[in-house]
């Protein structure tokens, strides 16, 4: 919460851009590529956008916070969570699930969706 | 070498109870006979995530077994020709059994490390060993 320091801005790009700096600063080594070059992502704030700082609250690994050890195809309601509407796996930077837990976390939703626990497409009924 | 394994099968819907128990234990008795371990649990009917095979909804019954790979490859074997299963998955778990055990031995050693400075500050003698004696037979069934 001490990060938080949006300042409720109207900018339109401001908000569309949001996404992007919020990748370069969750994993650091992975997509450099876009963010690097067009904006000042991932640092404290770019003189774009007037001082705002750039990182969002941090998300916090569900699964470390929790210390849920075993991730199983079978508790469906906790795999349900990282699930989307249309039954896609949501991305580890919206969720904020570490690497190696996304990593278990998406062999058990594939599990998962094998024995018809979760559908491969569509709404989970 | 035995591994563990956990064998969940779906069962067409329109079964009755008596041929399901049957041929679990049809199938735990092909298990057991090869030298290995087998439990099951029924789930019941649930709904299914989609289709499958012209039903919605099915009966899960999911089997914990401890044998090699070549009896869990004959079960596997008898479950595609059974015909009122529709769908089943086995999954091996002793690498992570293996795995959580490990963190439970490393979360418990912590725990009794931190424990025991505390045990020592905290007092006198007399407190001291019957909480030094309840401390081990706590630790003993890791």
């Amino acid at each position: 919460m001490a990060e938080e320091t949006k300042a409720p801005s109207a900018h339109t790009g401001a908000s569309g851009g949001e996404s992007r700096p919020e990748r370069s600063g969750g994993d650091r080594p992975e997509r450099s590529g876009p963010p690097r070059g067009a904006r000042p992502g991932g640092g404290p704030g770019g003189p774009r956008e007037g001082g705002r700082k750039f990182f969002r609250r941090k998300k916090v690994c569900k699964f470390c916070v929790e210390k849920i050890e075993a991730v199983n195809y079978k508790d469906v309601r906790l795999l349900a969570q990282f699930v989307a509407e249309s039954g896609k796996i949501t991305p580890r930077r919206l969720t904020g699930v570490c690497t190696p837990h996304q990593r278990r976390l998406s062999r058990a939703i594939k599990q998962a969706r094998n024995i018809a626990l979760l559908p491969f497409a569509g709404r989970a009924q | 070498m035995n591994r563990n394994y956990e064998l969940m099968f779906i069962v067409r819907p329109d079964m009755v109870d008596e041929d399901l128990n049957k041929l679990i234990s049809t199938l735990e008795s092909s298990v057991t006979s090869a030298g290995g371990t087998a439990k099951s649990e029924v789930w019941g009917k649930r709904r299914l995530a989609y289709r499958v095979g012209k039903f919605n909804d099915g009966i899960f019954v999911l089997m914990m077994i401890e044998a090699t790979g070549a009896v869990v490859h004959e079960v596997e074997r008898r479950l595609r020709v059974t015909e009122p299963v529709i769908k089943f998955l086995t999954v091996r778990t002793d690498e992570e059994l293996k795995r959580l055990d490990k963190i439970k031995k490393i979360r418990d050693s912590k725990k009794k490390a931190s424990a025991q400075p505390a045990a020592a500050a905290t007092a006198p003698v007399t407190p001291a060993t019957p909480e030094a004696a309840t401390e081990t037979p706590a630790s003993a069934p890791v």
